[in-house]
């Protein structure tokens, strides 16, 4: 097998290598590529969006509707996701964990005993180990409202610098993923819940398509925003740039909710207890 | 001898981007375990993302943001002075499909390993059989 | 609103699945009650849309954000890809309210993803047919294939791994699609399909347009699952839940013809296709050895999802070998058979659905005494399985005889030689299913005659089923109007 799928690898390997010979010669300012379609995105842009960034404005414009379905695979995939994995579990463990914060006292309480519910000195926990580092969660705890700042900043930004709805979406994910680790899963749900996040997911390509729509029903083309002028009380090019950071918002949300579903689900293989 | 390094200096970016793509397809054909079939397929990925973006360059140009930004619309841009945009664009959402992708992946090796306990490929296939 | 049209159909039901995916939460039974109206509009505007196309007789290009082509995304709506529409509307909308009760059983708490994932998948396919851009085709691809990677893995059993290998095969066939669109792109700078194609002919000596080409094929053909290249198709349809496999084995497999006739036709134009790469024969082979193959390997399954997917096989076969004949006939034949064989392909799945609506039927003699407990779903079946084998008046009979047509007009026997074989073997598959249901007498296991009591399938089902196979007869009358009317025109006027 190894044999054999070495000589498939060379052959497909060696054909291709062979079809390059016709390729334009790389960075060449002439090759069609550069020629056909780009001048027109890079020279007109600016003038038809107001937005400097011309992937921003071709992203989120001119194939706007590319990125809307970027979005809905997205989704699909967080989606796809909690329907393969998430477990619902009906009947309650018979014996439960919790943990005397202060001490590091590991409780078993069976089932039937009492259980320190409102005391904010214990923690629920899942197995008899489980990590617990103060240094790991202070300096989390520190670091998240910052890393959270810079992707409002990261999709607030993609006008006039790299970054944008998608980036912005993954670390503001990655923010609340952080959380997740350095506390540990139900920590995360305390503050995120499952429900609420697939709420978020709908939401986000809720406000993509629904941008679409209204478009739509102002009487021009579907994901046309500058239909949106009269709505948002400017020209039709400003209508753009500002149609253009809605959707961006949009994505910026639903990338964030798919994020944290997708950890939610996959690391605790559906069971959403307290994770890794 | 100069010829031979200008084709190589045109052309080599191609060559990396299907050699990148064998080692996909070869981890993804040749290995047992299903975690590394699914990096197989990442890089596999990876390599055509790679390939558009080489598409993207242009030689003596930046990268495609406007510099002069709001409120200055005297300024004329040239295509020349700023790198394909398109590819971009376009591997932004190949990159999105591929993170989607790989997480669908996973959940079904999660639920593969729920079932069988292993992910080599091979004591699946004897489990299979003994039944 | 009609100039809307073509963002309707795709908008609707997107809007419908992101409602599904948040009222799932509170109800589950609002699902269903979401999901059925949008696909009726989707089907309704399907029509208008095909009704409009004919009668104006061009193409309705729809500018996606007010954007024209090339800069923009537009769809472009054609006499092919609007018969295309209608047919996975209408599919659906059968399969939809014909599996309603099979998914509440299959997905009891998970209904609503299930639903979400239902819609998504097909606003996908709908994307992939109207589309007129190269790389949308991709996005849309894929959002088909990651709902439908999702929904067959939920199964128990082998379908974890099953999907796994899908997973990974069904990547390889869409990163190769991408790749083939990435040259394409390299040589023309351009994405917009009508734009490639005008450019493309001026390109006929470079050596890159004929490597686009054959990634893109293979790319497709292992998306399509044509033999070679088929690995993932049967244990995906055979280990998927039985309301998935129904629904993805008369859909995936056509789009992607639908796919393939559309890149051939109109991206690489027929110029380029038939007479400057011509890889025409090389692919009728393949297709004449799928065939073959399909038929043969369906001949020794015991079970019959397994044995109806190596049927579906032979029939990928069928539809490709017609199109690369490179005549009239034969590229008629294959998109009329992609027609028909999604109404044939729904038919007999739903059908098999049926038989195991209370009794759980895998294998073949699990058949025994099924057509006595259920006459009508007998009926159905013995319909379907006429259709299948190509007996008139059913439609199967008319695309079979153009496929025909096309291989005896373009000299390649071989090719008509594999489809009456097919033909044979099918007659044989099925006559046994009908023989070990029919007259095998149910008995229980002290021999003793068992008193048949009739058991049919709910209503829901039954109705559904039975104007399925009602289609496939007035399919099969209306032949002559469809071929005239509609894929005549499909058809470049260059194929002679």
């Amino acid at each position: 097998m190894k044999k054999l799928g070495l000589i498939i690898v060379l052959i497909c390997g060696s054909l291709m290598l062979y079809g390059t010979i016709d390729f334009p010669d790389w960075a060449d300012p002439s090759s069609p590529a550069s020629t056909h379609l780009s001048p027109y995105f890079i020279e007109t842009a600016m003038h038809d969006t107001a937005v400097p960034n011309i992937v921003t404005a071709v992203l989120a414009d001119y194939r706007g509707y590319d990125t809307m379905f970027e979005t809905t695979v997205i989704f699909a995939a967080g989606l796809a996701c909690f329907f393969l994995l998430r477990r619902f579990q009906r009947r309650a463990p018979d014996v439960n964990l919790f943990r005397h914060m202060p001490t590091g006292i590991t409780l078993r309480i069976k089932k039937g005993g009492k259980v320190p519910v409102d005391s904010s000195e214990f923690e629920r926990i899942d197995s008899i180990w489980v990590p617990y580092d103060l240094i790991i969660k202070t300096t989390c705890r520190l670091l998240i409202p910052f890393i959270l700042l810079f992707a409002l900043y990261v999709i607030a930004h993609g006008h006039h610098s790299p970054g944008g709805g998608f980036q912005g979406g993954v670390i503001l994910g990655a923010g609340i993923i952080l959380y997740a680790i350095s506390h540990n899963l139900r920590a995360a749900k305390a503050r995120i819940k499952e429900r609420f996040d697939a709420y978020m997911c709908s939401a986000g390509v809720f406000i993509y398509v629904g941008t679409g729509v209204l478009c739509l029903l102002m009487g021009a083309n579907f994901l046309d925003y500058s239909a949106l002028a009269p709505l948002l009380g400017t020209d039709p090019i400003m209508a753009r740039s500002h149609g253009i950071l809605i959707v961006e918002i949009g994505v910026g949300i639903a990338v964030m909710a798919v994020m944290i579903c997708l950890y939610y689900n996959l690391s605790s293989a559906g069971r959403q207890d307290e994770g890794l | 001898m100069n010829e031979i390094a200008s084709f190589i200096i045109a052309k080599y970016n191609y060559w990396i981007y299907i050699v990148l793509m064998m080692i996909g397809l070869y981890a993804m054909i040749v290995k047992n375990n299903l975690v590394k079939k699914i990096i197989g397929m990442n890089i596999f990925q990876t390599a055509i993302i790679l390939f558009y973006v080489s598409i993207g360059t242009k030689r003596g140009a930046t990268i495609p943001i406007i510099y002069h930004g709001h409120g200055d619309g005297s300024h004329a841009v040239h295509a020349t002075d700023y790198i394909n945009p398109l590819p971009h664009v376009l591997m932004l959402t190949a990159i999105v499909v591929s993170v989607a992708t790989l997480g669908v992946a996973l959940a079904i090796a999660l639920k593969v390993y729920r079932r069988y306990n292993t992910l080599e490929e091979d004591e699946i296939f004897t489990q299979i059989r003994r039944k | 609103m009609t100039q809307h049209l073509p963002a309707i159909i795709i908008v609707v039901p997107l809007l419908s699945a992101l409602l599904v995916a948040v009222f799932g939460w509170i109800k589950k039974t609002i699902c269903f009650v979401i999901a059925l109206p949008a696909m009726g509009i989707v089907f309704l505007s399907s029509i208008v849309l095909f009704y409009k196309v004919i009668t104006e007789n061009q193409p309705i290009i729809y500018f996606l954000g007010g954007w024209s082509p090339p800069v923009g995304i537009a769809y472009n709506i054609d006499h092919l890809s609007s018969l295309v529409l209608v047919l996975i509307s209408g599919v659906t909308l059968a399969h939809l309210i014909a599996t309603r009760q099979t998914v509440i059983e299959e997905f009891t708490n998970k209904v609503s993803a299930f639903y979400t994932l239902y819609i998504l998948f097909v606003t996908g396919l709908m994307g992939i047919v109207a589309t007129g851009d190269a790389f949308n085709l991709y996005v849309l691809l894929e959002i088909a294939s990651i709902t439908g990677y999702a929904m067959i893995g939920m199964n128990s059993g082998r379908a974890y791994l099953a999907c796994f290998n899908y997973i990974i095969i069904g990547t390889i066939g869409a990163c190769l699609y991408l790749l083939g669109v990435g040259y394409i792109y390299l040589v023309t700078g351009s994405l917009n399909m009508l734009d490639i194609a005008s450019i493309l002919p001026g390109l006929v000596d470079s050596k890159v347009v004929p490597a686009a080409f054959i990634i893109c094929m293979v790319g497709l053909m292992v998306k399509m699952g044509l033999f070679p290249l088929h690995g993932w198709l049967p244990n995906a349809y055979t280990y998927a839940p039985s309301s998935v496999s129904t629904l993805m084995a008369p859909l995936t497999t056509k789009v992607m013809i639908y796919v393939m006739v559309r890149v051939a036709l109109y991206v690489f134009t027929p110029v380029l296709s038939f007479s400057v790469i011509k890889p025409g024969n090389g692919f009728t082979w393949i297709a004449v050895a799928a065939i073959i193959m399909g038929s043969l390997m369906a001949l020794s399954q015991q079970n019959i999802k397994k044995m109806l997917s190596y049927i579906v096989i032979a029939e990928v076969g069928y539809m490709v070998g017609g199109l690369w004949l490179g005549n009239r006939m034969g590229i008629t034949g294959a998109i009329l058979h992609i027609v028909n064989d999604a109404v044939m392909t729904l038919c007999i799945f739903l059908a098999v659905v049926s038989f195991s609506s209370y009794k759980k039927r895998d294998k073949l003699s699990d058949f025994q005494g099924a057509f006595k407990e259920m006459p009508v779903t007998a009926a159905v079946f013995c319909v379907a399985a006429i259709s299948i084998i190509g007996v008139p008046p059913t439609c199967g009979f008319f695309s079979k005889w153009y496929l025909i047509s096309g291989g005896l007009a373009a000299g390649h026997y071989a090719f008509v030689a594999a489809l009456l074989f097919s033909s044979l073997i099918n007659m044989v598959l099925f006559f046994r299913i009908i023989e070990i249901a029919y007259f095998e007498p149910f008995s229980d296991h002290h021999g003793k005659k068992h008193h048949v009591k009739i058991a049919e399938a709910s209503p829901g089902l039954l109705i559904p089923l039975i104007i399925v196979a009602c289609m496939l007869i007035i399919l099969g009358l209306y032949t002559d109007e469809l071929v005239t009317h509609v894929i005549s025109h499909a058809i470049p006027a260059e194929i002679v």
